[in-house]
């Protein structure tokens, strides 16, 4: 059963130590409204926009020129209202009081929900500008909005734009830049009613921060106020209903949403997978025999155009020497395999750009088909009862999918929900159960070598393991489940450019982030086997790896090398020569076993050191029995 | 779970309501936490809501509020009382 004060579990959260934190211009507004993607424009600086809530859980920082000076801008995670619900909004409030200006964004076509909290802060005293974004929706959806009332109804300047197009921008920057800081534009810095004959104050008296039971009566006044603006401003003409309306009642119906829901899922791994391959090989096709084969694909690369001038330099170097180990690695039958050898130019190349790249760039893709389009959201809703019965939230599933990609930035979308149990839950989860892009093309491209059977095998255990971790701790940590209570955007169609930009701040950070550290690992590994150093270790971990687990001791260096990057490491079981068996529960414990070290910092840093450490305590026992089960049963 | 002091056969809870049925939120029962939430996404008093689905097994329950989706969990839903006709 389920009971639930939603939020109020946060409020007991601990008390973080405030940083300061100058800046300028704050954005500030509702999840959702569009912030990220007028702080793009504003600065130039390229920021991660999608459409549903809770996309930026930490804030962005740029600059931004205007008459010859620089101003810091700085794009604050939604909040809903000043009183903050969830971490995320807590930074938000933070932000505003270091602020010198804010731009309030708000939803032109939801105006009655967006106002109370634009009263709220005007009351904070602080220069500020309204920005009255998704002006071309309104326009769209009949909605009329008479900006230049609304201006002198607030008492500060209020300019309609279109951030995804960058209308109207312009005219925001000059009405930002002509705010003076420390002053307000309507005269009433002392907070007072101002006297202006055409001005009323907003929402006079009574600031944030007062006591809750004046609070909760200015919070009545403020629902009134906004009530008689929005009257006062705001004209609806009657809306004729368009598909993408049709599409969002069927995609929300009991019956046809589940339905759409599955064929959805279904749709995007089938295009992860179509993509992926086809970058790889030139391959057209799903599963079985392909139905179309091009001379493309980053094999082609490798094999044709780098495999020639790599013998001359293996001839050159003479197999065997520590120089053709380090750069070329071990010859396979005398000659180069690029998944096997194991060199810096060999493996160590194809490993990032050969397989993963090709299937991070298509994962990205269909993900951030998935984020623009506002299909997710409606994800969460339906798999909120399913997510509710093993202790989750239906809102889970988005730093669940993120994390499909990498697990970094999943654990960090973990702060979109509320309770620190979810929280904990979520990310744990994550880092034990949710092979990430770079591992899942490994699995693909080493496991996939013996047919999909095996390849399904890894994926179905790997989601038990989710499923029964979730349901032990559903039944062992008895608290409070909140319950969903989420906006639905509409549907909007992806635009080229929001795509290509998110498409370029991922990969271009899997390029500066993961590479460095894979051509690390491949060193350390080449170096720790010249020194013959494993064998000691092997031998410490003996009666797991082999007697539990049922894998040759030399399995443990790949577990190891995991500890820096997954890919490699699944890499490393190839020259292994191991069972069918084998390399299934390879997979698994290697996918569980020890999170990267870049998902191991996060982790910490996002549960605490004693959440991370129950954590990973979870993982060495999951993982201890998952490898001994699979060894049982296959 | 029962509303506490309802009155007339016109006043249903929010679970209650059929698919495409539309009322007027006539009280939200809960602490202020709840309150204040279900206000920032327009559910309040006085409110125009039609009911857009309810999802099986006591999945949430959509509604249109200003024009815009909100899904509530079942057990808030259950909080909501709305007058409808």
């Amino acid at each position: 059963m389920r009971t639930s004060v939603a939020g109020e579990s946060t409020r007991s959260a601990e008390q973080r130590p405030r940083k300061h934190l100058e800046n300028d211009i704050l954005l500030v507004g509702q999840p959702n409204v569009g912030k990220s993607v007028l702080f793009s424009h504003l600065t130039g600086v390229r920021t991660i926009a999608s459409n549903y809530p809770g996309t930026t859980v930490s804030f962005a920082m740029g600059r931004m020129r205007g008459k010859g000076s620089t101003l810091i801008v700085m794009d604050a995670p939604g909040t809903y209202s000043l009183e903050p619900l969830d971490e995320a909004a807590r930074v938000t409030v933070d932000l505003i009081d270091d602020a010198k200006r804010i731009i309030n964004v708000v939803d032109s076509t939801h105006l009655e929900r967006h106002l109370p909290m634009t009263l709220e802060l005007i009351a904070q005293n602080k220069p500020m500008v309204v920005a009255l974004n998704m002006s071309d929706e309104a326009r769209h959806k009949g909605i009329g909005i008479d900006v230049e009332k609304l201006s002198v109804e607030l008492g500060v300047p209020v300019v309609a734009i279109a951030a995804r197009s960058g209308e109207g921008v312009k005219h925001l920057i000059d009405a930002c830049l002509d705010l003076r800081p420390g002053h307000r534009p309507s005269g009433n810095e002392s907070g007072h009613p101002g006297h202006h004959p055409h001005i009323q104050h907003p929402f006079p008296a009574g600031r944030s921060g007062a006591a809750p039971e004046h609070a909760h009566l200015d919070r009545d006044r403020i629902w009134r106020r906004v009530g008689e603006l929005v009257e006062r401003v705001q004209t609806l003409e009657h809306h004729h209903h368009t598909f993408a309306d049709r599409l969002e009642e069927l995609s929300i119906h009991p019956l046809w949403g589940s339905l759409f829901a599955l064929v959805v899922i279904a749709l995007s791994f089938s295009l992860v997978r179509l993509i992926g391959e086809f970058l790889i090989t030139g391959a057209v096709g799903i599963v079985g025999k392909p139905w179309l084969e091009l001379p493309f694909g980053t094999e082609l690369l490798f094999e044709k155009i780098l495999q020639p001038p790599l013998i001359r330099l293996s001839g050159l170097l003479g197999p065997g020497s520590f120089p053709h180990r380090l750069l070329i690695g071990t010859l396979v039958e005398g000659r180069i395999d690029f998944m096997q050898s194991f060199g810096i130019l060999t493996s160590g190349l194809f490993i990032p750009i050969g397989v993963v790249l090709p299937y991070l760039l298509s994962f990205y893709f269909v993900l951030s088909l998935l984020e623009d389009s506002g299909y997710l959201p409606r994800l969460a809703v339906f798999l909120d009862n399913f997510m509710h019965r093993i202790g989750l939230h239906g809102y889970a599933i988005i730093p669940t999918l993120l994390g499909l990609g990498c697990n970094v930035p999943g654990i960090m979308a973990t702060r979109i929900l509320e309770s620190r149990r979810q929280r904990f839950v979520t990310a744990s989860l994550i880092s034990i159960a949710v092979p990430c892009a770079a591992l899942q093309a490994m699995i693909i491209g080493l496991v996939g070598r013996r047919g999909i059977g095996p390849v399904l095998v890894v994926y179905g255990t790997l989601f038990v393991v989710w499923l029964l971790i979730s349901l032990v701790l559903r039944f062992t940590t008895r608290e409070f489940q909140p319950e969903l209570l989420v906006e639905i955007p509409p549907y909007r169609l992806p635009t080229a450019r929001a795509l290509a930009t998110k498409m370029w701040l991922r990969i271009s950070g899997f390029v500066r982030e993961a590479l460095p550290i894979i051509l690390t690992a491949i060193v350390a590994v080449n170096v720790l086997y010249q020194l013959n150093l494993f064998t000691y270790v092997a031998r410490f971990a003996e009666p797991v790896v082999t007697r539990v687990w049922g894998m040759p001791s030399e399995a443990v260096v790949p577990l190891l090398v995991g500890i820096l990057r997954k890919d490699v490491a699944l890499g490393l079981f190839a020259p292994l020569e191991l069972t069918g068996k084998q390399l299934i529960i390879g997979s698994v414990v290697l996918a569980m076993f020890f999170p990267c070290i870049a998902t191991f910092v996060v982790l910490f840093r996002e549960l605490g050191f004693k959440g991370g450490l129950k954590s990973i305590g979870i993982m060495l026992l999951a993982v201890f029995l998952t490898g001994g089960a699979l060894n049982l049963i296959l | 779970m029962l509303w506490r002091g309802r009155t007339t056969n016109m006043e249903k809870l929010l679970t209650e309501l059929n698919p495409g049925e539309q009322g007027t939120v006539v009280a939200v029962q809960g602490g202020r936490g709840i309150q204040a939430r279900l206000r920032t996404l327009g559910l309040a008093e006085g409110q125009t809501i039609r009911k857009v689905s309810a999802l099986a097994w006591g999945g949430p329950v959509v509604v249109e509020v200003n024009r815009t989706q909100v899904a509530i969990g079942r057990g808030m839903a259950r909080k909501i009382l709305v007058r409808c006709g």
